[in-house]
């Protein structure tokens, strides 16, 4: 068996308030394969953004392991983990993110520098993104002059620019009425398409089910069951449930 | 990738506008100062040492006292005469002792009457050559005066400009009337440093002391040493001997015997003062401008805490974003101390320009120092680096997630 593009083992994070701990994630092990649309799904407060952030190497866990292309992110010195993050992973957050004194060019730009690509390069890039979110004509916009829906779809191009493995999106509708919502999903589909692994967190089952193949539904930092589509119908591969 | 970092530096001091001029206002008032303060400084010394030009350091002046200490009425000082330029001449390690008189007389020319300063030359070769060598002059035109001319006078440069009091350039070969005799102008001096030389008359001995009733009366007396390195030694065997033949004590002098070098030394030394007194003034106004920039930066990393986690999760390295801020500071910094150099330097030559038209005599003239603009731009480059490097440090070290947050 190849080994998974993604592999938690026993992840745990805590936080230290006072003399109270929040055990915001407790215990997760899962593995995501190369090529598969996840959702992350669970109320809020469940601990699910936590677990994106250190699948995505924005945090760090407490306890267990997070294997990122069979690399422990444990061992690798913060430069090398920044160079990874940007290099496998895009990003795209709830309210876009984008910073506010580039134009949509320079922010879909932006990750390509950090791994430092010449300008060149990074412009020719960058107008390819732009083309297939559909914004060719935005590119010296700055984000305050561009819809919601714009706006993500730049940060999906940027998510894309150094043409990472996985897609890591944190309620990546959550700020957009539903037609503009379906219209970003439509796009992570397509990228899931290409080969793209995408990793969706959301608290929306209707949404988690219409797009992904996987589901892991989170509950008080722990894992509650994995559901899988097989054949158009979803199926629970294992619940967790009363252990 | 450096190249990046600085044009995204430049473009978020760009975004912030009016604060990142406000910010670098507190550098740029600190540089215009210490630039200004010190050209103006540097014009006022050139000015002042240039009225020194006239003096030789291997010569020594004695003059009269111009008050005596004591109760009113003993203030009749005895001024120095033919009988003191012989004592003088006679002390040890005295090469020359030359008679001078400087006397204000009255000129007339194209209708007009005005005031100047006239000295004499006197009668004998060696004498003559010892006072133009201290006065430093040169011809423009014409010729200096010789131990035979009579009833012919050298004029300053000031006489030849045809914006003088007269209305109109005195020229060699013309007549000038001066205390009502008519003298020949034989000679027009070139331009010199000091205002003094510019608008002096000189005559010959004979001529001065018949226009002007004086007997034996000495002004000064300008002595020539043998050796320069006895200069002092010399000084004071000459007040000695000055004040044995007067049988006076010592503090009753009723004349002074100076050392060029004692005056020049003594404006020097206030000149330095000066200077560091206004250095000290635009070090603090410099260092309050410091401190700006470090506020600011520390309120721009506050404020763009979540933009460092979007540059984190993108893939921005710790040192990344020191080096984005770091470079930010230091735009501030060099921005701040280039306009604050070409503001102070403005001001510089205002200042300058006004000083010049009031006092047209005096020559302070304002030097553009490369040394000082660049050294002045360098420290502010510093200064901004330094002040950033504390906000610039917290900022790369925030936690992505964390900074996300925010």
């Amino acid at each position: 068996m190849t080994p998974s593009l993604i592999d938690l083992n026993n992840v745990k994070k805590y936080y230290y308030m006072g003399d109270s701990i929040v055990k915001a994630v407790d215990g997760v092990s899962i593995k995501i394969e190369k090529g598969d649309f996840v959702a992350i799904m669970g109320p809020s407060g469940s601990g699910k953004s936590t677990l994106m952030n250190l699948v995505g190497s924005l945090d760090l866990a407490s306890e267990g392991k997070i294997f990122l292309n069979k690399i422990n992110i444990e061992n690798l010195e913060e430069s090398d983990l920044a160079q990874v993050r940007g290099k496998q992973i895009g990003f795209i957050f709830q309210s876009f993110n984008l910073i506010p004194n580039l134009t949509a060019m320079e922010n879909i730009m932006l990750p390509m520098m950090f791994q430092g690509l010449d300008e060149f390069n990074r412009e020719e890039k960058a107008l390819e993104l732009l083309k297939i979110v559909g914004l060719s004509d935005r590119a010296d916009h700055y984000p305050n002059q561009l819809s919601g829906g714009q706006q993500q779809r730049v940060a999906i191009a940027r998510a894309l620019a150094n043409d990472p493995q996985i897609i890591l999106a944190d309620e990546p509708t959550g700020n957009l009425d539903t037609k503009t919502g379906e219209l970003v999903m439509k796009f992570l589909e397509d990228l899931n398409k290409k080969g793209k692994t995408i990793i969706m967190v959301t608290h929306d089952p209707l949404r988690a089910q219409k797009h992904a193949r996987t589901i892991y539904w989170i509950k008080d930092g722990k894992v509650e069951k994995l559901t899988r589509k097989v054949k158009g119908t979803w199926k629970i591969i294992k619940s967790f449930s009363g252990d | 990738m450096l190249f990046d970092h600085i044009k995204l530096a430049f473009r978020n001091l760009k975004h912030r506008g009016i604060r990142s001029w406000l910010t670098m206002l507190g550098i740029f008032i600190g540089i215009a100062a210490v630039v200004s303060l010190i050209t103006l400084g540097n014009a006022l010394q050139g000015a002042i040492t240039g009225q020194f030009d006239t003096l030789d350091p291997d010569k020594l002046i004695i003059s009269n006292a111009e008050t005596g200490f004591g109760p009113p009425g003993s203030t009749a000082i005895e001024k120095l005469n033919d009988h003191d330029l012989e004592l003088i001449e006679n002390v040890n390690g005295v090469d020359l002792a030359v008679q001078r008189l400087i006397r204000t007389v009255t000129l007339e020319y194209n209708k007009a009457a005005v005031f100047g300063y006239a000295t004499n030359i006197p009668e004998n070769d060696k004498h003559i050559s010892l006072i133009y060598d201290a006065l430093n002059v040169k011809t423009q035109s014409g010729r200096l005066l010789t131990k035979d001319d009579r009833k012919k006078v050298v004029l300053g440069h000031n006489y030849a400009d045809s914006n003088n009091d007269f209305g109109k350039a005195v020229t060699v070969g013309k007549k000038i009337k001066i205390q009502g005799e008519e003298f020949e102008v034989i000679g027009i001096l070139e331009q010199a440093s000091s205002f003094i030389t510019n608008q002096i008359i000189i005559l010959p001995d004979e001529d001065i002391r018949r226009i002007l009733g004086i007997n034996k009366e000495i002004d000064i007396i300008v002595v020539q040493v043998d050796n320069l390195d006895n200069i002092e030694t010399i000084a004071n065997n000459l007040e000695q001997s000055l004040r044995r033949d007067r049988s006076l004590k010592v503090g009753e002098e009723d004349f002074s015997v100076e050392t060029p070098q004692q005056g020049l030394q003594t404006v020097n030394n206030i000149l330095a003062a000066i200077s560091a007194v206004i250095v000290g003034i635009a070090s603090i106004s410099l260092l309050v401008g410091g401190i700006g920039i470090a506020n600011t930066m520390y309120t721009s990393v506050l404020e763009r805490t979540r933009e460092i986690g979007v540059m984190k999760a993108v893939g921005a390295r710790n040192k990344d974003i020191l080096s984005i801020f770091l470079f930010e500071s230091a735009l501030l910094g060099l921005a701040g101390g280039i306009i604050g150099a070409l503001i102070g330097l403005t001001l510089a030559f205002a200042v300058s320009f006004t000083v010049s038209t009031v006092f047209p005599t005096l020559n302070f003239n304002v030097n553009l120092s490369i040394p000082l603009l660049s050294l002045a731009i360098l420290f502010s480059l510093v200064i901004g680096t330094v002040s950033g490097v504390l906000p610039a440090l917290q900022a790369s070290k925030l936690r992505p997630v964390e900074a996300l947050r925010a």
